[in-house]
């Protein structure tokens, strides 16, 4: 048991380094750019250099890594504060579903632009009546010729207001039970009757939106699978959306707690000497620590070839608690000004107040909190599935409430 | 520390874990376990006596003292499988602490008279710190060392009542600090006390001016303590872990086959959600152990930083697992009849055995102030 790198992947470490040092955007360069332009300058130079999406096949725009080779480039790309985040969806989830899916034609036509950074994908599965439980989805797709048209709602779609495409999933036959009526597909999120509104957060931003559709016509040579077979293809994409093993970067996390605790007094003595908040701290350096080591193990794993076991799904669930509490337990150190967010008078421009205010969303994107430990339950510890009222029914049949 | 990816145990070390858990799988059943609880015998004899024909007590004591000289990754498993198996045997005492402080600080003479004993297992040591309630320093021992004799008394001393030797930690003979010294425990006046957990027995040693060499330097004692339990912690985090999932196992299982409302209670969320968080403490703890075991192992520099995060997780994964254990038991956790109380005495017994959780929370934090940090 070591920390170190096998030669062959010092090697690619060391190459990853060379070129992260030499390339990586100085901040006069990215001066007078949007999110999106940043994002995209970045995406573009590391396509042309043969390091992006490096874990693709060459011929749509990768460069045949390992996984563990993908690992090292997170690390070490994450070492740099690069620009980037609105690629995630449409590399990590919606390629991923291409490749397994699409056709050759659709995969070299559509992968190389993804992988470039030139097109942003959106995934657009949730609906109002459809969230944890996402198979009770409700958008139509009826056939008309070589066309489907499309009409509902999706809900929860981040990045829909700046894509190029979107994954989607519609049901096509609502007189068969939940999963057996739904049909796949990616548009063009520019067709004739996409409408895109943002929804406002409660951090103040607006990431996500609302997207409705009105008689959309999508060729039915966009389906990915046969009809009725959404919900598989589904599987694919949502099996991707896990969070990547060996990344890094944590906003509120135990080094700036740590740091706070030693420069904020309670009782004229620094707040580090209080045994409450070491008792605290210790916790959440544990917690990082586990999750930290946790991700090595994966990572020893993938080195190996063998595939990592289940125990990094913990991942999501333990942090995005950890950074609620952290972020509440920061505001308490700060007394009364931990109310302040404001970039001239708070604390580190009011860093916890946004977090404090994000965290909720971190607990529900992605699976909620109650969905992960379900999910523990039944693909790690092979508990039971609940009992399902609608299993077997038809689609029309199921009962529905009022919100 | 370089971010690096060979944090695995070996082939070997899976294969001794398979073999160490096959073993107590037929050697130490939890009817033995209950045998010890229920009885008069202080541990379980013949299991002792194969465990160290096994090996297991010689793992990392060096060769040229009639050991293995194997690594402490091995031990770690080792400990693992003796914690899922609630093993009623003398094991961290005699391995953890009594052996650990002879490697540490032991005289040649001392080092070559007992540890190929402790190896074979024929002997058994202990270590003697605590003199009541509270937490133990230099400033509160009142146990004395004075021209080589011990005069005093130490309770609750864990196999204080079938140990050959304890490592005494006492008061120096001048100034605050500690000092450590080995009396030999025969014609010592010792009373087996009850406890939370009789399966692993603990006594009250009294010393009346007993005959003691002493081990290191006399005054600086208390260093060793702390380097000791740095060491001692990760092997305990390790048995910690392997109960944490012993627990986590018989409630899984109890829950599977328990039916109410005309269906197995494993599927009702109230009981997954509970499980599922048992089982994402337990994963923490496990990872954190690896991180002890490497430090352990490679004599790092971030030991005491890896040790104290590697023992808080364990203790609050096993003390979480076994009380959820019960729970989940319903009312038959709750008798004497099931299984479920062993893993829950022994949690907090082995969460008090070598500093209770926030002893560790605040010496992790300490640690990290120190900048021994990775």
């Amino acid at each position: 048991m070591d920390f170190n790198d096998t030669p062959e992947e010092a090697a690619f470490r060391d190459e990853a380094k060379q070129w992260l040092d030499a390339n990586v955007p100085a901040p006069d360069e990215l001066k007078g750019l949007d999110e999106i332009e940043r994002s995209k300058l970045w995406q573009k130079r590391k396509y042309d250099a043969g390091w992006a999406c490096i874990r693709w096949p060459k011929e749509y725009g990768g460069r045949d890594a390992s996984a563990i080779e993908q690992v090292i480039w997170n690390q070490e790309e994450s070492r740099f504060n690069v620009p980037g985040g609105v690629f995630g969806i449409g590399q990590g989830m919606a390629a991923p579903t291409m490749m397994a899916w699409a056709s050759e034609d659709d995969k070299v036509k559509h992968l190389p632009p993804l992988a470039s950074g030139e097109h942003i994908w959106c995934q657009l599965f949730s609906e109002p009546a459809g969230g944890s439980d996402l198979a009770a989805l409700r958008t139509r797709a009826e056939k008309d010729g070589d066309d489907w048209v499309i009409n509902g709602q999706k809900i929860w779609t981040s990045g829909a207001h700046f894509s190029d495409y979107g994954i989607l999933v519609v049901r096509s036959d609502p007189t068969v039970a939940k999963h057996k009526g739904l049909t796949y597909f990616f548009l063009d999120m520019k067709s004739p009757g996409v409408e895109v509104k943002p929804i406002k957060q409660i951090s103040g931003g607006a990431n996500f939106n609302e997207v409705y559709f009105t008689d959309v016509r999508i060729p039915d040579s966009q389906r990915l699978g046969a009809v009725g077979q959404g919900w598989q293809v589904a599987l694919t994409t949502l099996m991707n959306e896990r969070a990547a093993i060996g990344g890094g970067g944590m906003g509120v996390g135990f080094d700036r707690i740590f740091e706070l605790a030693k420069r904020i007094n309670i009782d004229d003595r620094p707040a580090i000497e209080d045994r409450q908040v070491r008792a605290k701290l210790a916790d959440w350096y544990c917690q990082e620590a586990g999750l930290r080591f946790t991700g090595y193990r994966s990572m020893s794993a993938l080195s190996r070839g063998d595939t990592p076991g289940p125990e990094n799904s913990i991942g999501k669930y333990v942090g995005a608690s950890k950074t609620q509490d952290m972020a509440s337990f920061a505001m308490d150190l700060l007394e009364l000004s931990g109310a302040l967010w404001d970039s001239e008078h708070g604390e580190e421009s009011g860093i916890y107040a946004a977090t404090y205010m994000g965290a909720p969303g971190g607990r529900i994107a992605g699976g909620s909190d109650e969905i992960m430990l379900n999910i523990l339950a039944e693909r790690v510890l092979g508990m039971p599935q609940d009992v399902r009222l609608d299993k077997g029914i038809p689609f029309n049949e199921i009962p529905t409430g009022s919100n | 520390m370089v971010v690096g990816v060979n944090f695995e145990f070996s082939d070997e070390q899976n294969l001794l874990r398979d073999q160490a858990r096959g073993f107590l799988q037929d050697e130490c059943p939890t009817t033995l376990v209950r045998g010890i609880l229920d009885g008069e015998d202080s541990y379980a004899r013949e299991l002792w006596e194969r465990i160290g024909q096994m090996g297991w007590t010689a793992t990392v004591i060096p060769e040229t003292y009639g050991g293995l000289g194997a690594t402490y990754l091995d031990l770690c498993v080792i400990s693992e499988e003796l914690g899922r198996a609630i093993a009623p045997v003398p094991f961290s005492s005699s391995v953890y602490l009594a052996s650990e402080a002879l490697l540490l600080v032991g005289t040649e003479a001392q080092k070559e008279k007992w540890l190929p004993k402790l190896a074979t297992g024929e002997v058994i040591g202990t270590f003697a710190i605590g003199e009541g309630s509270g937490r133990p320093s230099p400033a509160n021992l009142s146990v004395k060392a004075v021209n080589g004799k011990v005069t005093g008394t130490k309770i609750p001393v864990p196999d204080g009542d079938i140990a050959d030797f304890a490592v005494v930690v006492t008061s120096s003979e001048s100034g605050d600090g500690a000092s450590f010294y080995l009396v030999e425990l025969e014609g010592t006046e010792r009373e087996t006390v009850a406890t939370l957990d009789p399966t692993r027995s603990h006594a009250k040693l009294t010393f009346n001016g007993a005959e003691a060499s002493l081990m290191g330097a006399e005054g600086e004692g208390w260093t060793t303590v702390e380097t000791l339990f740095n060491r001692a912690a990760v092997l305990y985090a390790w048995e910690q872990v392997g109960g944490s999932e012993a627990a986590l196992d018989q409630a899984k299982e109890y829950a599977l086959g328990r039916y109410a409302f005309g269906r197995p209670i494993a599927g009702f969320q109230a009981i997954k959600h509970k499980l599922a968080n048992v089982y994402v403490k337990n994963t923490l703890a496990r990872s954190n152990g690896y991180y002890g075991a490497w430090a352990l192992t490679t004599d790092a520099p971030e030991l005491p930083i890896a040790a104290a995060t590697a023992r808080v997780s364990g203790t609050q994964a096993y003390y979480f697992a076994s009380k959820e254990n019960i729970q989940t038991h319903g009312g038959m956790g709750f008798t004497w009849e099931f299984d479920c109380q062993f893993l829950y005495r022994r949690s907090k017994l082995l969460s008090v055995a070598i500093g209770s959780e926030s002893w560790w929370q605040d010496k992790l934090i300490t640690a990290i102030e120190r900048g021994q940090a990775a």
